[in-house]
């Protein structure tokens, strides 16, 4: 090895040395430094999760919708503007959509009741998702009742549970016909809950729908790229929330941080006092130093972000579930898809290593300053 | 204003940047208004300490600026979605005016604090600290530049609101519009690809000349920076082109992704080492008669040159080769 | 051989001081090469403070400081046999040409507590990049010369007072250095210790190396090996220069 390596490897050596021989003042710092990146890491890896969650939410949905809106709420929309709708230049097809919140009162939430087309269902049967299946206690070929909008029990069996990829996008959502929607909600017929627009050429989404609400000026289309947009600004602003409110804790841990840099023992200052004065430089005291932060920063980043991980995405992030996520009462138990990529770990380096390294600047400056001469005079 | 994690991780690492180099000039400049190095007073060693303290200020503010200029433009990058029209970072940078003036800033920051480490490396061979007023001299530029950066980044992010309507990565360096980034893109394949391959021979032929007469440092290094402007507008021009097979798409930026082997770090990773290597060979030439470096001055300059050139090798020969095995044809 | 020149040396502390204080007030005189010489005076005299100016390890406030046929290669364009001046080095510098150069040993030995007698040895090397093996070779050469081959893996807490100290003098040789550096060696020791100690030392000057001991011991100042005694009193050289 060249002299240049070899120094950074025996120096390097020594600090892990002399970690280890003050551990009890070294293994709190590591703990609190551990926390800290745990803390923010499950943060952050949470919000990143649920906007991939949110994406693919959204895959299958269509490119635009277009709702009715009557005295600035939601209503049904007559079947016959999807007609007038289809004829538009660039609308390749429009597919009405029959959907609607159903409240279980026994669960105590929200299901996503919607009609399927679809000839293997039966008009008795109904499919439901993973979610809804855990939480009604229901398997296939159980029966359900719902209750219509008049109170009437309607009966229906369960045909199939869905499986999916993710499981928020089934954790809700309960699949019956056309006919038995319109019954349980009281749906006339000829109206449809939404529209699904299909256009051929994405580019042209923005014109299509300023024609729809110039011909139809109660109508509200929506466009994917939009929901995705507000998914994704809501779990962000969310996640900016928390990291402002962890901010302070950030903060403690860096004077906590400073605070142990400063206060250099006896010992350590008479360790490096003796190091000077056998020929070590003020520059290898500080790659010492440098080394020993090094050593701690990694340690706790990689354990913090361990932690976090299976935290996040082998126990649902339970810590901050309820503060994040709430969009919805039901509260499906379900996985997180794993997705953590390089940025995520390099905000998160910057949050938490960066301001450790500034803090110990300054006192391990200091603390390679010692003369040499402090040796001889003790 | 957007609360985004990445926008406030990249807002606390301006402003220890900022803090960090601000702290760096303050001491610089009391250090050059006190140094005597032929004293032995109290006075003297509490400067020549405090040397120390500065090199590590700045050490540590470089690699959180190469830091905060990837995580920026990943940030832009990650923001697309929430602006309507943006497909990429080159998107989101483009929602408002501050967006291309904080990138450049950053770059140009970053490529000053690696040159300030090529100087006091140089420095730390002197037993007389030869470069010490250059040094701090530089570092004065230096700091105010960061606060600005740091400013203007405060002021991109503040006026960033979700919605905005911007034009994605293929309109805004699409050809016939007008303005900087558009430029770059208008700036045709016919020019840009001579004039880069002209500096690259020059370059070469430089440095070749360097290593055998040791003259000529300064040129060298102004070669090197053309050369790495002329690598980033060709990017922009046409070796991106190869790189996306696709005609129209002028993005510096989609070059960092996953999709194309995440070549844009090794490409921009040269860039910056090589025009840091080849600047820092001018940079110290007019020292290298000084009596404590001029031994170990003349090996230190021929490994920068040798980095530099092999860096713009392989930026050249990874981006050449690309356009020459890709299906399309400009 | 190394010999060192002081010309009128002042050191002078005045940080936190109301006045400030001179330890080594205009001391001009010169250490011959390849000889044992001592620096004789009461604690307060400035004999610490002048070891540490000798033996590069603080700068002076004023004054030169010449160092007379260095080993090569300490810093550039330096060749075997010349003379340097130290007094404006940096201390990056500074300590380059101690290492290469001094071998201290100190008067409360300062060893790292908690690491083995082998490391301390080896300790001073650690900066230079030099190979460890080669490095604890040469620790364990030294070390069992001294009669300490039994405890190279022993923590140096175990150590009596004497062998504390031949660990202390195994660590100042090991970068073989022409020029060893005493303060106050037989402060801790009982007089046998101490006549083994001074015919150790008369065993470094056969071997052609500068020894400098600071003492008021009696059996130090006036051993049939000494060559020269210096004495000092409130930082003035009074007699022997």
């Amino acid at each position: 090895m060249r002299p240049p390596l070899q120094r950074l490897r025996n120096i390097l050596d020594f600090a892990l040395a002399s970690l280890s021989r003050r551990k009890g003042r070294n293994l709190s710092l590591l703990g609190v430094y551990t926390l800290v990146v745990f803390i923010l890491a499950s943060l952050i890896f949470f919000v990143q999760a649920l906007k991939g969650e949110a994406r693919a939410l959204l895959a299958q949905a269509p490119d635009m919708v277009v709702q009715r809106m009557v005295a600035g709420r939601h209503d049904p929309i007559d079947l016959g503007r999807a007609q007038a709708i289809e004829e538009m230049r660039g609308v390749s097809g429009v597919r009405p959509r029959l959907w609607g919140y159903y409240y279980d009162p026994i669960y105590g939430g929200n299901l996503t009741v919607m009609a399927v087309e679809d000839a293997e269902l039966p008009n008795d049967a109904l499919w439901v998702g993973q979610g809804v299946a855990r939480n009604l206690r229901v398997k296939q070929g159980d029966m359900i009742t719902l209750r219509a909008y008049d109170g009437l029990p309607m009966l229906f069996t369960v045909q199939k549970v869905l499986s999916d990829a993710s499981e928020l996008i089934s954790a809700d959502l309960v699949l019956m016909s056309q006919s038995n929607v319109r019954a349980l909600f009281a749906m006339r017929e000829g109206t449809a809950t939404d529209l699904a627009v299909d256009v051929g050429n994405a580019r042209e989404l923005p014109t299509i729908a300023a024609k729809i609400v110039e011909r139809f000026p109660d109508a509200r289309p929506i466009l994917k790229s939009e929901i995705l947009r507000t998914y994704e600004a809501v779990f962000d602003w969310r996640g900016g929330l928390m990291v402002v409110v962890l901010a302070s804790a950030i903060l403690s841990f860096v004077i906590f941080a400073w605070d142990k840099a400063t206060g250099l023992s006896a010992e350590e200052r008479r360790e490096i006092g003796i190091l000077k004065s056998i020929g070590w430089e003020s520059g290898d005291i500080l790659l010492l130093k440098t080394w020993e932060g090094a050593v701690v920063s990694l340690t706790a980043f990689l354990a913090g972000t361990l932690l976090a991980y299976v935290h996040v995405f082998f126990f649902s992030a339970s810590l901050f579930d309820h503060a994040l996520r709430g969009w919805s009462i039901l509260f499906p138990r379900y996985r997180l898809a794993p997705s953590v990529d390089a940025y995520q770990l390099v905000i998160l380096f910057v949050l938490t290593v960066l301001p450790y390294t500034v803090a110990t600047l300054v006192p391990s400056w200091r603390a390679a300053m010692v003369d040499p001469d402090t040796a001889m005079r003790s | 204003m957007i609360q985004h994690p990445g926008i406030l991780a990249l807002l606390l690492a301006s402003a220890l940047v900022g803090l960090l180099l601000a702290g760096a000039a303050a001491l610089g400049l009391r250090i050059l208004q006190g140094w005597d190095l032929r004293s032995g007073s109290e006075k003297q060693l509490a400067l020549e300490r405090r040397t120390y303290l500065v090199s590590s200020l700045v050490a540590t503010a470089l690699g959180v600026q190469m830091l905060s200029l990837f995580l920026f433009i990943f940030t832009a990058d990650d923001l697309q979605g929430q602006f309507v029209g943006a497909m990429c970072a080159a998107g989101s940078l483009a929602v408002h005016a501050f967006g291309y003036p904080t990138l450049l800033l950053k770059l140009a920051t970053s490529l000053l604090a690696g040159l300030w480490l090529v100087l006091h490396r140089t420095d730390l061979q002197g037993y007389d600290y030869p470069l010490i007023r250059a040094k701090y001299g530089l570092l004065l530029l230096l700091a105010p530049l960061a606060l600005v950066e740091a400013w203007l980044q405060f002021r991109y992010f503040s006026g960033l609101k979700a919605d905005v309507m911007t034009s994605c990565c293929g309109a805004l360096f699409g050809q016939g519009r007008q303005g900087i980034a558009a430029g770059l893109a208008g700036l045709p394949p016919r020019v840009a690809q001579p004039l880069f391959w002209s500096l690259l021979g020059a370059l070469t032929l430089m440095g070749c000349a360097w290593l055998r007469w040791r003259r000529g440092a300064w040129l060298f290094s102004l070669l090197s920076l053309g050369y790495f402007i002329a690598a980033l507008v060709s990017l922009v021009s046409f070796f991106g082109l190869y790189i996306y097979a696709l005609p129209t798409h002028h993005c510096p930026f989609c070059l960092l992704h996953r999709e194309h082997g995440f070549v844009g770090y090794v490409l921009y990773g040269a860039l910056l080492g090589g025009v840091v290597a080849g600047m820092g060979v001018g940079a110290v030439a007019p020292f290298q008669n000084r009596a404590s470096l001029n031994q170990a001055l003349p090996r230190m300059q021929a490994r920068w040159v040798i980095a530099s050139l092999g860096l713009a090798w392989l930026f050249a020969l990874i981006v050449g080769l690309w356009a020459w095995l890709s299906p399309l044809k400009l | 051989m190394t010999a060192i020149e002081l010309t009128q040396v002042f050191k002078t502390y005045e940080a936190g001081l109301a006045t400030p204080y001179t330890a080594v007030d205009g001391v001009s005189l010169t250490v011959p090469g390849q000889r044992l010489t001592v620096l004789k005076g009461p604690s307060g005299s400035g004999k610490t403070t002048l070891l540490t100016l000798l033996g590069c390890m603080a700068r002076p406030t004023s004054g030169r400081i010449h160092l007379h046929g260095v080993p090569a290669g300490i810093l550039p364009a330096l060749n075997q046999g010349d003379t340097l001046e130290v007094t404006s080095l940096p201390e990056r510098f500074l300590t380059a040409v101690r290492r290469r150069n001094f071998g201290f040993v100190f008067q409360h030995f300062n060893l790292i507590r908690g690491v083995s007698v082998l490391e301390n040895v080896c300790l001073p090397t650690y900066p230079t990049g030099e190979d460890p093996r080669v490095v604890e070779g040469r620790a364990e050469a030294l070390l069992k010369d001294l009669g300490l081959g039994r405890h190279l893996r022993a923590s140096v807490d175990r150590l009596s007072g004497g062998e504390a100290q031949r660990v202390a003098i195994a660590r100042a040789l090991i970068s073989d250095p022409p020029v060893i550096v005493a303060d106050e060696p037989t402060a801790h020791l009982d007089s046998h210790l101490s006549e083994g100690f001074m015919e150790l030392l008369g065993h470094f000057k056969t071997l052609g190396k500068t020894v400098i001991v600071a003492s008021h011991d009696p059996i130090v100042c006036h051993g049939a090996l000494v060559d020269r005694v210096i004495e000092l009193r409130d930082g003035r050289v009074v007699e022997g220069a």
